[in-house]
This record gives structure tokens, C-alpha cells and sequence, in this order.
């Protein structure tokens, strides 16, 4: 039983989240996108399969300003959701021990999807 | 002393197990399909499509994609609980994320073989 009030901040702009939150949060809103995301990435999944014209005209609309900013984005979505998800079967596996692992490995995610999503981003410009 | 009454249809270990059994699918159809591709030397349309014409790797697709819409009904259902409070909407929403991931089933079958 806890006796002790503790403060209670639920309110999304006051709350403050510690770093495994901050990826939890991030994976939930990575997630999302993704799915939203679903309907113009089977789009451009069926258009590079069809035919060689419709490649063709995938690639011409893929070399966009806007188009590369939105595959960025996916790319970032993705990679942070696959490393945070692999974080939590590695804790699921009981790899990664108290506060300390859950701290390193959640800069870990941090560090490893944006660094690999700027290698992409560079491929891209 | 906590007297709990468990109730409900039990679903939490087996959609919690489909998570994750989805989302080793989803990682190691990912690690292939970038090993593949990272291993060709150079890359154009008659590389893409080798790729998905044998019908092992067909199979292997759908099983990735699949695996991404049982995904995401079992973490768009989990966001929706959590914030989204009124029951009519919150219905409207399971609804259309379900409908629209059946209808993404069906269109990724078309996709893989070509219709």
C-alpha cells in the first residue's frame, strides 16, 4: 500500500518521460505512422512490380524533393520500430538487466536508427 | 490481500505471443530482403522483380505481410484503448482499421501474383 502521495503529472505537456519512455512513446507514434502509411506503401510496392513502365514512373516520382522527405520519414518509422521492437524481445528474453539496461539499450535504439537513417538519407540525396 | 476476479476472454497472452511471433517474421523477412539487395552489385527493374518471381520468396512476402497487418491490428487496437475514450468512436476506428486491413490482405495476394 502506498501512502505516500506521489505527484501525479498525466498531462501530456507536463509530463516529463524518462529516455525507455521516450522510446516507448516513439514506438507507438512510429507504429501508427506506419500504418498510415500502409495504403501509399502497397501502392508503390505494386507500381515497382507491375511492369517497367510503372517502375519507371515510381522512380520519377520518387525522385521528388517531397517524396524522398516522406521516404526519410518512413525509413526513420521503420528503423526505429524494428530496433525498439528488437529491444523489447531482448527484455521479453530477459537480456537486459534493471534501470542501466534499460537506459543504455534505449540510447542504443536512439543512437542506431537515426545514425542508419541518415546513411539512407545521404544514399537518397 | 488482493482478491482478483479474472474475467474477460483471455485474449491478452495470445495476442501478446501474435505480437511477437509476427514481429520475428516481420524482422527476419526484413534482414533478408536488405542482405539481398545490399549483395547485388548493381540495381534495376529486372533485379526487383527476380527477386519476387520464385514462389518461395512470393510465399515469404505474404507471410511478411500478413504478419505486419496482424501487427498492426493488436497495436493499433492497444493505442486506441488507451486514449481514444468514447465507445462509438473508438468502435468506428477498430472498424475501419479492420476493414482496411482485410482489404490490404486482398490487394497484397494481387500484388505478389500479378492480377
Amino acid at each position: 500500500m502506498i501512502s505516500k502521495p506521489r505527484p501525479k503529472h498525466l498531462d501530456l505537456i507536463r509530463i516529463k518521460l524518462p529516455l525507455p519512455g521516450f522510446v516507448s512513446i516513439l514506438h507507438r507514434a512510429s507504429g501508427a505512422l506506419l500504418f498510415l502509411a500502409l495504403p501509399l506503401l502497397l501502392a508503390a510496392f505494386d507500381q515497382s512490380l507491375r511492369s517497367i513502365e510503372t517502375y519507371t514512373s515510381l522512380t520519377e516520382y520518387l525522385a521528388h524533393p517531397l517524396a524522398k522527405i516522406f521516404v526519410l520519414g518512413m525509413t526513420w518509422a521503420l528503423l526505429h520500430h524494428f530496433c525498439a521492437g528488437l529491444r523489447y524481445l531482448a527484455l521479453d528474453l530477459h537480456l537486459l538487466h534493471g534501470l542501466a539496461g534499460a537506459r543504455t539499450s534505449s540510447k542504443w535504439v536512439l543512437a542506431v536508427s537515426l545514425l542508419l537513417t541518415v546513411v539512407v538519407g545521404v544514399k537518397l540525396w | 490481500m488482493v482478491n482478483r476476479i479474472v474475467t474477460g476472454a483471455h485474449f491478452g497472452l495470445r495476442d501478446w505471443l501474435i505480437q511477437r511471433v509476427t514481429a520475428v517474421v516481420m524482422a527476419l523477412y526484413l534482414l533478408v530482403i536488405a542482405g539481398l539487395l545490399l549483395w547485388q552489385r548493381s540495381f534495376g527493374y529486372d533485379i526487383w522483380i527476380d527477386l519476387f518471381s520464385g514462389n518461395i520468396m512470393r510465399t515469404f512476402s505474404l507471410l511478411f505481410l500478413l504478419s505486419v497487418f496482424y501487427h498492426v491490428w493488436i497495436g493499433m487496437r492497444d493505442i486506441v484503448m488507451d486514449y481514444v475514450k468514447p465507445a462509438g468512436i473508438r468502435l468506428l476506428i477498430h472498424v475501419l482499421v479492420i476493414l482496411a486491413l482485410l482489404l490490404y490482405t486482398i490487394w497484397s495476394a494481387q500484388i505478389l501474383w500479378g492480377l
